[in-house]
């Protein structure tokens, strides 16, 4: 083996070791899902075969059907008003000339760096003297506040990077700044904002604790929510069947990541950096 | 339009700009600074959540400052950041320093797989972690494979070792994320940097230290962020987990706003540790970004 093929050979190595330790937990729950009801596996041995039992007890028993719904609900909404609002305020930021820009950036800062665990007991008091506990608009309006700082500086730094001498053109030719943001600017961004609504998506779909506290009609959960129910629940206290669930819950995400991945990684990665 | 605008469109000033951040601002001012105002204005008070605030000024902190759970909650927090930070950035920059000049067939998929954790509900990847640690899980079933019955145990259930178990979890997340941010950054170091070295002489450690790890500076500094306050935050992996037991051993600052708030009507207390967490995260953020800023 040569020194070049000896290097690619521990490359493979290192990575194959990390591809089986991140994927033995899941590998490990879908067989434990999969396997013949009221037969326990140890996780140490191949299911006997394959039995969907599971999935069908867990859909019925746990009001997946509504759980994935109010999921779907609070996610469309949060994405769409945090896309619309954050673009229009990025758009500002960068292009438009805005007297006071340097504190008001100042003060999304605060919102990119603080713990939301830290205010979510403002949020359930406030919800609760607004008569709002136990409906969508309480998980709705905290997440899109809370989305719009990050979403903002990801957005202002994708419109750095489209030329200046675009939207001058356009200027000199009389365009106003809405017929530049919509006409101009906004086909620059479709990928920018494509990657933004996955990372929003996958937020929203996962957030759990503000859904903790403010719902607590079984018809309302999200699907995280309705999950720990389930898995807190002595009746279905079979965790094969609360593995299934556990399933049921990642599916939706892990379909997205499957045709997208690429969008997860990159905006995690040079979101990350860029902030 | 002026002959002025002609020559620098960008430079006009117009109050109608405003209009397009009041959108956002709105939602950010009701959501986040006014909920912020709120605790902190609720961590001067007692409240048990429905009575009238009564104003105590900073009791609330000096009570929870010298509460041995809460102490011990914010020391375990300090453990988790090993096996959430430390650990996944050793093992990141270790790999990353292999990986300067390798490409390889399949880093895709590699790349895919290693950053699954890092997409999914903490509460799925909490209960699949319950069952590998279960009495009778694939950890200690593999373990009494080996003859290591004696070392076998009900892992979250142990006073001893749930705190680890837990912390191994967070390390499982967040190795994936690490590494694949610093081989990127690896990538990015002109090669000519890591020749210099090699024709002055410099061994692989010594190429390490003086070409990968200062040139890899910015992905640190945003490992070290995302990942410590991660740490910090980590609601859901607990309360799944463990919630917080047995006993307190597990028992971390944000379940302890959690269980004041919502289970012992200790509300005003709750907000003062949510400004204590909030005022830790804000300390280390800014000692990350001293500590690790450009030289000059």
């Amino acid at each position: 083996m040569n020194y070049k093929n000896k290097e690619k050979f521990i490359a493979h190595a290192i990575f194959l070791t990390g591809t089986i330790f991140v994927l033995y937990p899941f590998f490990s729950i879908l067989f434990l899902a999969l396997s013949e009801p009221g037969k326990r596996i140890s996780g140490f041995t191949l299911p006997s075969g394959i039995y969907f039992d599971n999935f069908i007890k867990a859909w019925t028993g746990g009001s997946f059907n509504t759980g994935l719904l109010n999921s779907f609900i609070v996610v469309v909404f949060v994405v769409l008003i945090t896309l619309i609002c954050a673009t229009l305020a990025a758009y500002a930021f960068e292009k438009l000339n805005i007297f006071g820009i340097t504190p008001l950036f100042a003060l999304l800062l605060i919102g990119l760096v603080l713990p939301y665990e830290s205010i979510v007991i403002s949020y359930y008091y406030s919800m609760r003297s607004l008569g709002l506990v136990n409906t969508h608009l309480s998980l709705i309006l905290p997440q899109i506040g809370l989305s719009i700082p990050f979403s903002i500086f990801w957005l202002r730094a994708s419109f750095k990077s489209i030329p200046k001498s675009l939207s001058e053109a356009a200027m000199i030719e009389g365009a106003g700044r809405w017929v530049i943001l919509i006409k101009i600017l906004l086909p620059q961004m479709i990928p920018a904002l494509l990657t933004l609504t996955v990372l929003l998506f996958m937020w929203t779909w996962n957030e759990f604790l503000l859904a903790l506290i403010m719902i607590q009609d079984e018809g309302m959960r999200t699907a995280p929510l309705a999950l720990s129910y389930f898995a807190g629940n002595k009746r279905y206290g079979d965790p094969a069947i609360t593995a299934a669930a556990a399933i049921w819950v990642a599916l939706p995400v892990l379909i997205v990541y499957i045709f997208l991945q690429r969008r997860f990684i990159s905006g995690m990665v040079t979101g990350a950096i860029k902030e | 339009m002026s002959n002025k605008n002609i020559y620098r469109p960008q430079s006009k000033f117009l109050y109608s700009s405003y209009l397009y951040i009041i959108p956002a601002f709105v939602f950010y001012i009701l959501f986040v600074l006014f909920p912020l105002g709120d605790t902190l204005y609720t961590s001067f008070t007692e409240w048990n959540g429905i009575s009238e605030k009564k104003w105590v000024g900073l009791d609330q902190y000096i009570k929870n400052l010298s509460d041995k759970k809460i102490t011990s909650s914010i020391k375990h927090s300090f453990i988790l950041i090993i096996f959430y930070s430390f650990l996944p950035i050793i093992i990141g920059l270790l790999i990353a320093g292999l990986m300067i000049r390798v490409k390889i067939r399949g880093m895709t998929t590699y790349r895919a797989i290693l950053f699954l954790p890092q997409i999914l509900s903490m509460i799925v990847v909490g209960i699949s972690w319950r069952w590998i640690y279960a009495p009778k899980g694939p950890l200690n079933s593999g373990l009494d494979f080996f003859g290591l019955e004696d070392v076998s145990r009900a892992w979250l259930g142990s006073f001893d070792y749930s705190l680890m178990a837990v912390g191994l979890i967070g390390t499982w997340v967040m190795f994936g994320f690490t590494m694949i941010l610093f081989i990127a950054g690896v990538q990015k170091i002109p090669i000519e940097l890591y020749d210099a070295a090699k024709v002055d002489g410099a061994g692989a450690i010594s190429e390490f230290f003086n070409v990968t790890l200062p040139n890899l500076r910015g992905e640190i500094i945003v490992a070290l962020i995302f990942t410590v306050t991660l740490a910090l935050r980590n609601f859901d992996l607990i309360y799944i987990t463990t919630g917080g037991g047995p006993g307190t051993s597990t028992m971390i600052p944000s379940m302890f706003i959690y269980k004041k708030a919502f289970q012992m009507g200790q509300v005003g207390s709750a907000s003062s540790l949510g400004i204590m967490l909030t005022l830790m995260i804000f300390t280390l953020v800014s000692l990350i970004l001293i500590t690790f800023r450009e030289r000059k």
